[in-house]
């Protein structure tokens, strides 16, 4: 296979690990603002608390994959999107330290301030990041020049609008069912109840998106229609999800938890089926002016260093992950170290 | 102002601020990794007290590290489109190695360190902490092989032309260990540990004073003397390395430190003065020969002055010249604060020296200032190259960000940065006066609400 569908890949799989991992932190800090109790809230940290931190670095990792892998689509998106991601940083510099400060000190105002930062971050975070989705989508107006003629306001169109809150659905979910699995007595019934009602807002939003897909960026499923087989994978997708729901009704949320984590991560996969092998599309002329992998890409020999580094470095890093959550595995329970 | 003006300075204020933390941080994994190694080996429940306390203004200062960090990993593209096109190639290599080796390293068992206290062996414990100094190190290893290739590039190729131009990977460890990577590498580590002792030396200081947590204070105070006392020797020995370096490959940076106009043999030093920008000369008390003699092993060999160089080739000679002497005139004020510390420490008189625990109270700010003024003089000194040599500042800003949205981050970073320094000082003097003490504060907190 060539290196730059290899190193595709890598990017891919960062994002998608960013998705699942960092999602559930991100989801937790959505549903965090829905209940009142400090101590609940106070759970809610704790679930996230030693793992979040790492979560976070995959965001780097993609940017990294990125800015390493494709230079000219890393330079291009980031000066683009320039204020959408500064936005983004706001939120990601806010939630970051709210998750430090917030039990700081016990007045109520305080922790009152830093809860609502957490999740207004969490929010923001997850919006922004289903509008950029969503905008690869559509395409920009990028020129032979890879110059850009746009404003701000041309990001929030309806179709990236409509990603962002599907995102925020699918993450609430994601954080909803991670919840139940960290989480045990009286809070344990009222996750479940987040939950149900999560899911129900994704399917709708699902739906109107998946609608929205076909009828408006045909494009997206041109390469369905030539693989018929990736019908199959949007119908597991939908399997998968149905298959949350049996779990959390059995009350087997470890097992709801992996299977949302599969379904997150077949979205992610349709998503670059339906954009291979554009990194950004050009709406003034899509097949001249897009940049794909092909055209943006490093050169082989530094491909090549890139893909050594990974195969030795990721496996690495999912054992001593994988350690590390194990460590922390089973509900949560506060102590003197909790934040 | 336009966007390029505005993107130096948003880089320069964010990555400044930006550089308050990992130092702190990087620093304070030498002395956990100390601290706890003491613990293990003594078996002393005290070592785990302070561990323990320093774990916590340690974990402040990560989490101000990541929050601040992740902005840097933007600004690249951001702001400097066409500098991450051009060099895309060649960082992609050392990025990859930081975010894979070292991020996941710290960032990942970070969460043991802080939480795992009672969830895994005391061994396991410490392991986690030495890996968690390993992560912290690693960065700060990566990014300054990149910065370093950005001062003396090397392995690389250029292609194509015009707008099309970038460097390519010619040769991936002369590109990694490129003329000035190890001793750049070592300078600034050497920097972040004494971040690090002055820092335990200033609170154990404070201590002192306020005659609280003696019983603590005295270990910190011992192992921040010991430690400290060692690096500001090894910090003379790298810096004159480093100035060997800049004279070989960048002597335009090295004729603004010293504010050297014309190229002259027994070049002096300036202990105290300032550059006269109209007429071309340095005012101020000088010695004869010894800028030749630190560089060059010989008084009377020249130093190339900045005569040789083109005017539009010229960093900015006053920045460099001044923030080149704070960063010395710093380095001083520590090596005494450690001289007197030590001196009472050792004759058991610290304890009544007030005037000596002043002094190292207000020591914590010393290395921050060497910090800062080092990377300006690194930085402003690698003018007007973002490449030196290579490719021209001007030349790497992004193309399609325009100034008003520039304008609009920077106030954004300025809000936010500036209430995030004012909550992590109110927060880090809150752990200092609370102390090292096992009384867990938040049971001792609720009750007080309660009441």
């Amino acid at each position: 296979m060539e290196l730059v569908i290899l190193w595709y890949l890598v990017v891919g799989l960062s994002a998608t690990a960013y998705v699942v991992l960092d999602g559930f932190d991100l989801g937790v800090g959505m549903l965090h603002l829905f209940t009142k109790k400090d101590e609940e809230r106070r759970l809610m940290l704790n679930a996230i608390g030693p793992v979040w931190d790492g979560n976070e670095v995959w965001i780097v990792i993609v940017a990294g994959t990125l800015l390493s892998g494709f230079p000219d689509a890393y330079a291009t998106i980031c000066s683009v999107f320039y204020t959408p991601i500064m936005i983004f940083l706001a939120g990601i510099i806010f939630r970051a330290v709210a998750i430090e400060f917030r039990s700081k000190l016990p007045q109520s105002r305080w922790r009152n301030t830093w809860d609502v930062a957490f999740s207004l971050g969490s929010y923001v975070i997850t919006f922004i990041l289903g509008v950029l989705l969503g905008n690869l989508v559509v395409g920009i107006a990028l020129d032979s020049k890879e110059e850009f003629s746009g404003s701000f306001t041309s990001f929030f169109t309806p179709y990236p609008i409509l990603m962002g809150i599907t995102a925020i659905a699918v993450l609430m979910m994601h954080g909803a069912i991670y919840l139940n699995m960290k989480i045990d007595g009286e809070f344990h019934a009222k996750t479940k109840r987040w939950s149900y009602r999560s899911m129900i807002f994704f399917v709708i939003m699902y739906v109107a998106l998946t609608i929205s897909t076909v009828i408006f960026e045909p494009h997206m499923i041109e390469k369905m229609k030539l693989y018929p087989f990736l019908f199959l994978v949007a119908a597991l997708a939908g399997a998968i999800i149905y298959n949350v729901i049996r779990m959390l009704k059995k009350d087997n949320s470890g097992w709801a938890f992996i299977c949302s984590s599969i379904a997150l991560a077949l979205l992610i996969g349709l998503f670059g089926v339906g954009t291979f092998p554009v990194l950004l599309r050009s709406t003034i002329d899509p097949a001249q002016y897009s940049i794909t992998i092909f055209n943006a890409a490093s050169s082989e020999k530094t491909l090549k260093i890139l893909l050594t580094i990974a195969a030795v470095g990721v496996p690495l890093v999912l054992a001593y992950g994988y350690w590390i959550y194990r460590i922390f595995r089973g509900k949560v329970r506060l102590d003197s170290h909790s934040y | 102002m336009d966007v390029l003006l505005l993107s130096r300075i948003q880089f320069a204020f964010n990555i400044g601020f930006h550089y308050l933390f990992p130092p702190l941080s990087i620093g304070l994994t030498l002395m956990l990794v100390i601290m706890e190694g003491l613990y293990i080996y003594t078996k002393d429940e005290k070592y785990k007290v302070i561990t323990k306390f320093w774990t916590k203004i340690f974990a402040l200062s990560f989490a101000m590290g990541v929050a601040t960090g992740i902005v840097q990993v933007f600004a690249f593209g951001n702001n400097w489109g066409r500098f991450s096109k051009f060099v895309g190639d060649v960082f992609g290599s050392a990025l990859a190695f930081e975010g894979i080796f070292a991020f996941f390293l710290e960032a990942g068992f970070l969460g043991v360190l802080l939480f795992g206290w009672d969830k895994v062996k005391p061994k396991t414990h410490y392991l986690s902490t030495v890996l968690v100094a390993l992560g912290a190190h690693f960065s700060a290893i990566w990014i300054c092989v990149v910065n370093s290739w950005m001062q003396t590039p090397a392995g690389y190729k250029i292609i194509g032309k015009g707008h099309e131009a970038r460097a390519v990977v010619t040769d991936f460890w002369g590109m990694i260990l490129n003329h000035s990577s190890l001793v750049r590498i070592t300078h600034v580590l050497i920097g972040c540990w004494l971040t690090g002792s002055f820092i335990v030396l200033s609170v154990s200081a404070y201590y002192y004073l306020r005659k609280r947590h003696l019983e603590y204070a005295r270990i910190t105070m011992k192992i921040g003397l010991i430690v400290s006392s060692i690096l500001v020797i090894l910090q003379l020995v790298s810096a004159d390395s480093s100035a060997e370096v800049v004279a070989k490959h960048q002597p335009a940076k090295l004729a603004a430190m010293e504010g050297v106009f014309k190229t002259e043999t027994h070049t002096p030093i300036v202990i105290i003065g300032y550059p006269d920008m109209e007429k071309k000369e340095v005012k101020g008390l000088k010695i004869r020969s010894l800028l030749s003699l630190l560089t060059y092993k010989n008084p009377v060999t020249a130093v190339t002055g900045l005569d040789k160089f083109d005017e539009k080739d010229w960093p900015n000679v006053p920045i460099v010249f001044f923030t080149y002497h704070i960063m010395i005139y710093s380095w001083g004020a520590m090596v005494m604060a450690s001289i007197m510390g030590a001196f009472y420490f050792w004759k058991k008189k610290l304890e009544n020296a007030k005037l000596t625990l002043m002094l190292l109270v207000v020591s914590v700010l010393f290395p921050y200032i060497s910090n800062q003024a080092g990377w300006w003089t690194a930085e402003a000194g690698r003018q007007p190259w973002i490449i030196y040599g290579v490719l021209r500042t001007s030349q790497g800003v992004s193309s399609s960000v325009r100034a008003s949205q520039v304008v609009g981050s920077l106030i954004m970073f300025a809000l936010i940065y500036s209430l995030l320094f004012t909550l992590f000082i109110f927060l880090l003097n809150r752990k200092i006066q609370h102390g090292p003490e096992e009384s867990s504060d938040l049971k001792l907190e609720e009750f007080r609400v309660k009441i």
